[in-house]
């Protein structure tokens, strides 16, 4: 692996043992993954919920804090993807006090390296969409699979570690995504059904992660009769990343790197269509359907909610009322939190009986914890994303339209 | 002559110990009960079987970015595997790897390393020589 001069001198330490520590991980990971040289990044993401941190990840972070400001400070902008936590809700939810201790703690220990604390998974949407050839760091893999794809920008799933030390150095190891060359498209899936509604949209996420199955696999998507929006290519691409691991498809025609199908495959002939068919949407339905069964959850997150689906929501809800026994929790970042507080969205949601809930979600907020807290089981939503996480928290998910899971919550059962 | 297995430069110290093997895949955050140091999810192969201090070796890695913090949580508590053998590893925990110095090797020579190596076998693994022995056996 090259190293360039500036890059040496932290390993030596002469920057401190912080940026040692940063450029010593790159070099072990880079070399790992056969990377040539480091590459520059134009913004971090960290994935960093005390969830996944646990104690012994806050105390790390605390570590680093404590060295001086010339040293700890971040040298890119950096954010952060969704907290534990949401300090004005934890006790509506039974999160416990220990929960908001912990996070305040790493809250503080990033402040002081001068991460900006903006806890949301939808940045592309919200913060500084990433540009075509941008390097970045990023760390969800609902966020990379969207920025590589939708946007042509180049990241790899970055893990909490490894996008702290591309902020610390403002470079990253130049591997997978970063290379032209991984990022023409593999397999071929083509629509004989399309998505009718955002649901559906990760469903079909859901259904080419699973055939994907894969990394270093890149779906080419085919069939569509129009442009997708930006919520519909969210929802797909982060079922996509959730199922199968995915870090890049393309659509012909819709995303950046692929004008038309040639392009999708480098030029080379496109390899036999897979069909995509109403019989895989309905067998996709059916692994979560559980018609009649009471419903303890209702959630609206996994990604966080656009201003768009918030106002959705905000119109689904109006003039009804959450059934006493179900929980409905609609979850977004702090930007649009405030957007959707101003435009009456928040009002609305909550005169329903139903929760806001900002810079959290649903699947990093101790979700085991909180349904051992609430005796929720049986949980319902509109993202693909989290059917698949959630179940390895205890719950029994079902998967339905944002209208239909609106109405069993009124019901309290699933209709 | 022992077996030696030759695969990709890995992470982490050199290590010796005892296999644990699987034809299955591997999550931190889904297929393990990181306190009592078992296999917990009912589906997995190696299901109920104690990883503390074996060579696991499995077929790859799954799971999201929040792995990348917990094997250096697992080598803290003191249980956790000695160290890892997969035939591919992704991006995140070969990152979760290198974050908590924990010993990683995958891209082996041989089609399949979970076919190679039997559960209880003697392993010498050399992570910057990019080699696996297998000591009681040749």
């Amino acid at each position: 692996m090259r190293l360039d001069e500036e890059t040496e001198a932290m390993l030596a330490g002469s920057q401190g043992p912080v940026r040692r520590w940063a450029a010593e991980h790159q070099v072990v990971v880079g070399r790992f993954f056969d990377a040539e040289d480091l590459v520059p990044v134009g913004q971090a993401h960290i994935m960093a919920d005390t969830e996944a941190t646990g104690p012994t990840g806050v105390a790390f972070m605390e570590e680093l804090a404590r060295a001086p400001l010339a040293e700890r400070r971040v040298r890119i902008p950096t954010i952060t993807d969704p907290r534990g936590v949401d300090f004005k809700a934890y006790e509506r939810l039974k999160q416990t006090e220990e929960m908001v201790g912990l996070e305040a703690r790493l809250i503080k220990a990033f402040e002081a390296l001068g991460v900006m604390m903006t806890n949301t998974c939808i940045n592309y949407q919200t913060i500084l969409p990433p540009v075509k050839g941008e390097h970045l760091a990023f760390g969800d893999t609902g966020v990379v699979i969207y920025s590589n794809s939708v946007l042509g920008a180049r990241s790899n799933f970055e893990g909490g570690p490894s996008a702290l030390a591309a902020a610390l150095t403002g470079k990253t190891p130049r591997y997978g995504y970063h290379l032209d060359r991984h990022r023409v498209g593999t397999l071929h899936f083509e629509l004989k059904r399309r998505p009718r509604d955002l649901s559906e949209w990760g469903a079909l996420g859901g259904i080419v992660g699973r055939r994907t199955d894969g990394y270093w696999r890149v779906p080419v998507i085919t069939g569509l009769d129009r442009a997708p929006n930006s919520d519909e290519l969210k929802h797909f691409g982060a079922a996509a990343a959730s199922f199968g691991s995915v870090a890049l498809f393309h659509m012909p025609g819709v995303t950046p790197e692929a004008p038309d199908l040639a392009s999708a495959f480098g030029g080379r002939p496109a390899p036999k269509a897979e069909a995509i068919t109403d019989a895989d949407f309905e067998a996709f339905y059916e692994t979560y359907a559980a018609r009649g069964d009471k419903v303890d959850v209702v959630v609206f997150s996994a990604p966080q909610l656009s201003l768009l689906e918030m106002e959705m929501v905000a119109g689904l809800v109006d003039g009804r009322a959450v059934h006493p026994e179900t929980t409905l929790i609609a979850i977004t970042s702090p930007e649009i939190k405030g957007a959707a507080d101003r435009m009456g969205f928040t009002h609305r949601i909550e005169a329903s009986g139903g929760i806001v809930l900002e810079g959290v979600c649903f699947y990093q907020s101790y979700a085991r914890e909180m349904a051992e807290a609430n005796g929720w089981s049986r949980l319902l939503t509109n993202s693909a994303k989290l059917v698949n996480i959630i179940g390895g928290y205890g719950y029994k998910p079902t998967l339905a339209s944002m209208e239909r899971c609106v109405d069993c919550a009124v019901a309290g059962r699933i209709l | 002559m022992p077996i030696v297995l030759r695969c990709h430069p890995g992470i982490g110290p050199a290590v010796e110990g005892e296999a644990l093997v699987a034809e299955d895949n591997f999550s931190a955050r889904y297929d393990l009960d990181r306190k009592q140091g078992v296999f917990s999810r009912p589906a997995h192969k190696l299901h109920g079987q104690s990883y503390r201090d074996r060579i696991l070796v499995l077929n790859t890695a799954k799971g999201g970015v929040a792995s990348a913090w917990m094997l250096r949580e697992m080598k803290q508590s003191g249980v956790t595997p000695l160290a890892f053998l997969f035939n591919s590893v992704n991006t995140i925990l070969a990152q979760g790897a290198a974050f908590g110095e924990v010993t990683m090797v995958d891209r082996f020579d041989c089609p399949d390393v979970t076919r190679e190596v039997r559960t209880g076998d003697r392993l010498r693994v050399d992570p910057a020589a990019g080699e696996v022995t297998i000591l009681n056996r040749d």
